[in-house]
This record gives structure tokens, sequence and C-alpha cells, in this order.
């Protein structure tokens, strides 16, 4: 009988063991292993760590590579604030009725590819778009001006594209929260500010958290939305590697590219579970 | 006495529904005072107007003489100990306690030997850093109370805070909570549907129904002297019987039930001859086999259907001959009535002064 859980134990594990090494720890390996190999112009191998010493040469590299991650930093920011309001509308303001059809527009937009959003988004914005020939028309502007490739509208894009990340986790954590304590609070005198601070806030902090976990990753990881939206200019993190790999065909200096931006994202999630004082797998729950 | 709390003809409408109904009532100061009324009756509703969270469509509510009229819930003088407690998770015990008096801006200095003296007043001393999770549903209990009552209100209001417990912990608690009042001297304003809890804990109590208020009295009186059919069958526990009015001189009146028993009873001034009645008699006003010789006893035969054993609130379920009818007769375990068993045959009297009735309403 023992014996026989055991055996069940692991066949049901088997596919995540799998999954995890052959699709995650491997490649990742390899990857190691190549970031720290050089070939000289005459393709001969040598090991060091001359692809991370590039890195840090060039200032480009950790220009940009400071900028994503700042510009994800503020992405996340900017999705919880926006976030928030809106998880707290749809689980304790709106009727319970429109709950259902509420959660349901959020998620409406994201059954179309990512892609199809952001060419939606630049549809409007573009020189030529939606926006600029209403704003000519009503004579607001003399001119169509150019309103996409800047950071403003790449901002906007990547809040757009991870806003359901954000929301999700947050309605799922608040629909938890009971009416009860809110009036709690109000009765025992607190005002809207410190029941949004003292109550709101802490009682969501872990689907606050693991939205803002999820919400940075796919920004910090994001290639699509930059490249269009932002153009040339916007210096995304994603698109060096891409160049490396793609363009330079040069994947020893992409995989230490790589690298960098995974200890990047795990340094900046540990530093955020630190000062919200949450662990990983409270979070993820 | 200065009151504490004064309503005045409050009602409350949502839309065409009348959820409170010109309610008035003053609660003087250092009372416990209890609204009973079953689930619905609109006792929450009233609670909740006297917190700020509802607004009253028509009437007043005054807390220690000041008019509440657009004072929001922050504002008030009153504090609430909520049906499910609502103590803040994501805070230890102190925090929670604490949460009133840091809000009025008192610095931590100040805070601190009043949350400690209060958590000692309900008996958790030592438990400031325990958390929420950790305490037992009697401490959660205490934890709740000491949070509003840190901020000295001046009435305490608590909606149904013993409902979630299990029973033993209710019985508990209800004299727990009784002494606590008396000690602290803070007006308590308690709602529940559970007569019991009124009963034993209450100066007064308010019985509520559809909105209204039936009667305002000390429990005592709801218990002995209820004044209406409403009060009667939701304290405590009564035999119901139909009848008429055949015959009042003045001092002792006759009923002629609609299952063929004659009873003679107390007048009642109000009721006239030939009017449709209610008659109401206490289980434990119900005499098993009385002797013969008392007086003034009305006497019928029964036939015993079952004998409900509950320790000391037994219980013996019988039927009076020719009818259909079941009435519940206390049965004290003093040994004196084992020889009962089921299908036996025996005789109840009640004395006349015992039997309550008031003109026939709809309500039966």
């Amino acid at each position: 009988m023992k014996t026989h859980q055991k055996w069940g134990f692991y066949i049901f594990l088997m596919p995540v063991i799998l999954w995890l090494v052959l699709l995650i720890v491997l490649p990742h390996i390899d990857l190691l292993i190549m970031s720290f190999r050089s070939e000289s112009d005459y393709g001969e191998l040598s090991w060091g760590v001359a692809n991370y010493r590039e890195f840090f040469d060039e200032p480009i590299y950790w220009f940009t590579f400071v900028r994503t991650a700042i510009y994800s930093i503020i992405v996340t920011f900017l999705t919880l604030i926006i976030g928030l309001p809106v998880a707290f509308y749809i689980t304790k303001v709106a009727a319970v009725k429109y709950k259902g059809p509420l959660t349901l527009l959020v998620l409406l937009p994201f059954w179309v590819s990512e892609l199809v959003r952001v060419y939606g988004w630049m549809i409007l914005l573009r020189e030529s778009g939606v926006i600029n020939h209403f704003l000519v028309k009503l004579g607001i502007l003399n001119k169509p001006i150019e309103m996409l490739y800047n950071d403003a509208s790449m901002i906007m894009g990547l809040v757009y594209t991870t806003m359901l990340f954000m929301i999700v986790p947050l309605i799922s954590v608040l629909d938890g929260l009971e009416d009860e304590l809110i009036e709690a609070a109000f009765d025992l005198g607190a005002n809207v500010r410190s029941v949004v601070f003292k109550i709101i806030i802490p009682y969501a902090t872990p689907g606050i958290v693991s939205g803002s976990i999820v919400v940075f990753m796919l920004t910090l990881g994001n290639y699509l939305t930059p490249n269009l939206m932002g153009g040339k200019n916007s210096l995304w993190f994603t698109e060096q590697i891409y160049n490396q790999f793609i363009a330079s065909f040069n994947w020893n200096q992409g995989s230490a590219f790589g690298f960098l931006l995974l200890i990047l994202s795990s340094l900046i999630i540990w530093f955020g579970l630190k000062i919200s004082k949450q662990n990983l797998s409270k979070v993820v729950q | 006495m200065e009151n504490d709390l004064s309503v005045k003809n409050v009602t409350k409408k949502f839309n065409e529904f009348i959820a409170v109904d010109s309610v008035s009532f003053d609660i003087a100061r250092g009372d416990f005072f209890s609204i009973l009324g079953p689930s619905g009756c609109g006792k929450t509703t009233l609670l909740r107007m006297i917190a700020g969270f509802e607004s009253h469509t028509e009437g007043k509510i005054e807390i220690r003489g000041q008019d509440m009229e657009n004072i929001v819930p922050n504002k008030r003088p009153v504090n609430m100990v909520f049906q499910h407690l609502a103590l803040f998770p994501m805070m230890n015990v102190a925090e929670n306690v604490a949460f009133g008096l840091k809000r009025r801006g008192m610095n931590r200095s100040e805070v601190e030997p009043r949350v400690k003296s209060m958590l000692e007043r309900v008996g958790l001393p030592g438990f400031e850093e325990k958390q929420v999770n950790q305490l037992s549903g009697g401490q959660k209990q205490r934890v709740a109370i000491a949070r509003s009552l840190i901020l000295e209100p001046a009435v305490l209001l608590l909606d149904e805070p013993l409902g979630a417990l299990d029973l033993k912990l209710r019985e508990h608690m209800k004299v727990e909570l009784k002494k606590l009042q008396e000690e602290i001297g803070t007006t308590f304003m308690y709602i529940t549907h559970d007569q019991s809890e009124a009963l034993v804990m209450s100066d007064y109590i308010a019985v509520m129904n559809k909105g209204r208020f039936e009667q305002i009295d000390t429990p005592n009186n709801l218990y002995n002297h209820p004044s209406t059919t409403f009060v009667a069958q939701f304290v405590g526990e009564n035999n119901a019987w139909s009848g008429t009015l055949t015959r009042s001189d003045g001092k002792t009146a006759e009923i002629k039930t609609t299952d063929g028993n004659a009873f003679k009873v107390d007048a009642n001034d109000t009721i006239t001859e030939g009017s449709k009645i209610d008659l109401f008699l206490r289980p434990e006003a119900l005499l098993i086999q009385p002797d013969p010789s008392l007086k003034d006893v009305n006497r019928f035969d029964t036939v015993v259907t079952s004998i409900l054993f509950d320790g000391a609130s037994s219980r013996l379920l019988v039927t009076p001959i020719n009818t259909k009818k079941e009435i519940i007769v206390a049965l004290p375990q003093n040994r004196q009535y084992d020889h009962i068993r089921p299908k036996d045959k025996i005789e109840l009297g009640w004395s006349e002064n015992a039997g309550i009735y008031f003109a026939k309403d709809n309500l039966l």
C-alpha cells in the first residue's frame, strides 16, 4: 500500500519535473554556459567573463538596463494605482449582479493577442490616426502631431497590456474583504484616507504583491509593446537581447544579457517582498 | 436620569418598503437595553441608523441630547460590535484595540497604557501581541468589545455578537457580557433574535415586529404580562387557544375555546362579551394532576403524547381529550412525575389568574 502510494505520487509529479527540467533548467544551463563563452573573430573559443564585462564597459547597455528596470517599476506602480480602485469598485461598490459582467469587460480585451491590442493603440495615436483626425477637425490642432514613439505612449501601452494581471488578483483578494471591516473602521473614527491605508491596502497586500510581481516580470520581459509603441527610441533591454541573438548573431553575448535580466528581476522582486514584508509562498497562494 | 440615546418617531423606508415604522424609545444612562425581534423585523436597520450607516427617512435620533442628523458614523459618539465582530485580521490584538485611539491622533505613549488596562478589564491581560486568528471565539468577542469600549462611547451598540458562537460559549458569554456591562457602566444597546439572551442580560427589552415596537418593558413584565399577542408568542413558550369570551362580570370571565373547553379567567375590562380571543398559557403555568382541594383552578383531561426529556427543561407533550391540539407542559424533574408514561391519561390544571388573553388579531 505504502509503495503503491509512493509510485502514484511520482507518476503525477513526472510531468512537472519533465517540464521544469527540459524546458526551464536545461535551457538555462545551456545559456549560462554560453554566456561565459566567447568567440574571437577567427572563431576561436575562449572562456571567461568577457561577455559580462562588455555589458559594463558599454554605457548604452547598462543605461538601457537601468532604464528598463526603472520604467518597469513605474509601469507596475501605475498599474497598481489604476487597478486598485477598479478592483475595489468591481468587488465592493458595484451591485452584485454587475460584478460578473464588469470582470468580463476587464478580461475581454485579453481575448485577442497583444499584437492586435497594440495595433489598436497605434491606429488611435499615430499621426494619421483617429485622435489626431478629430483634434484637427475640431480645430484644436493645426496639423496632426505624432503621439506614438515616445516614453509616455510606451508606458501607457505597457500599463494597458498588463492591467488584467493586476486587477484579477486584486479582485480575488478584495472579494474576501468583508464590508463589516470597512464599516468597523469608520465606526471607530477612521476617515476615508485611513480606511484606504490602514484597512484596504494592508488587507489587499498579498494580492497587490502577487499582481505586482506578475506585472513587473511581464513588463520587464516585454518585447512587442516597447518596440511597437516606443519605436526605435524605446531602448528596452529585451531589444538588446534580441539584437544580440538575431541581428548580431552573438548568442554568447545575448545569453549574458539574458542572465543579467534574470538576476535583475530576481533582485527587484526579492527587494519588493522584503519591503512589503511578504514571502513568496504566501503571495503565490 | 439623563438619557444616553433618544429615538423619536424614526421611520426608514426602502422605496415602498417600510423597514422601521415610527419607532420611539429612550435609553437611560447605564442601562442594558435590548431589541428583540425575529429576523427581518427591522432591528438591524434601526441599529445601523443609530450608528450612522443608514439615514432615517423621518424622525429624530439624539445621542446625549445631540441631534445626529447629518453626522457621519466616524463622528458619532457610539461604537458598534459587529455581528461577525469585524476584527482587523492584519493587525494584532493591541493594534485592533488601539485603532480608534490612534485615529483620534493620540500618541503611542498615551495609547499603550490604555490598551493594556482595557485588555485587563475584559479579562485578556497580556494578549497584546497575539494575532486575531490565534484567539478563541470568546476571546475575539472580548477584543471586539474592548476595541469599542476604549473609545468610551455614549452607547455601545451590539449587533447579535453572540450569534456565531456555539451554545455552551453563548451561555457563558451571556453572563459575562452582563457582568462586564454592570462593571463598566456603559450604556449597551443590544439587538438579538434570541429571547433568552435578551431576557438574561437586559434591564429593558423592546420587542420589535414588522418595523414596529410591540412592547418596551422589563424582562419580567414582558414574560409575565405581555401586552400583545405577538409578544406572548415570541417571548418564551406559550400554549395558544382560540375561543370566545362568553361571559364577563368585571371580576371573572368565562372563555369557551373552539375545541369545546370552558375556562374561567380573571376579567379584562378592555374585552367585551362575545368577542373572539386568543388565550395563552405558559408551559410552567400548567399543573400536572393538581390537588383536588385547590380552588380557582381550571381542570381538563389530557392524554400524554410523549415525554421530551431535556434535564431541567424537560417537557410533556399532551393532547386534551377530544381535540387534536398539542400542549407543552413543563415537567419538573423532582421525581414526583416519574410514573407518567406515554398514552397515560392525566388531569391538568391552571390557576385562573395564569391565563393571558387578547382580543383576536390575525396572527393565529
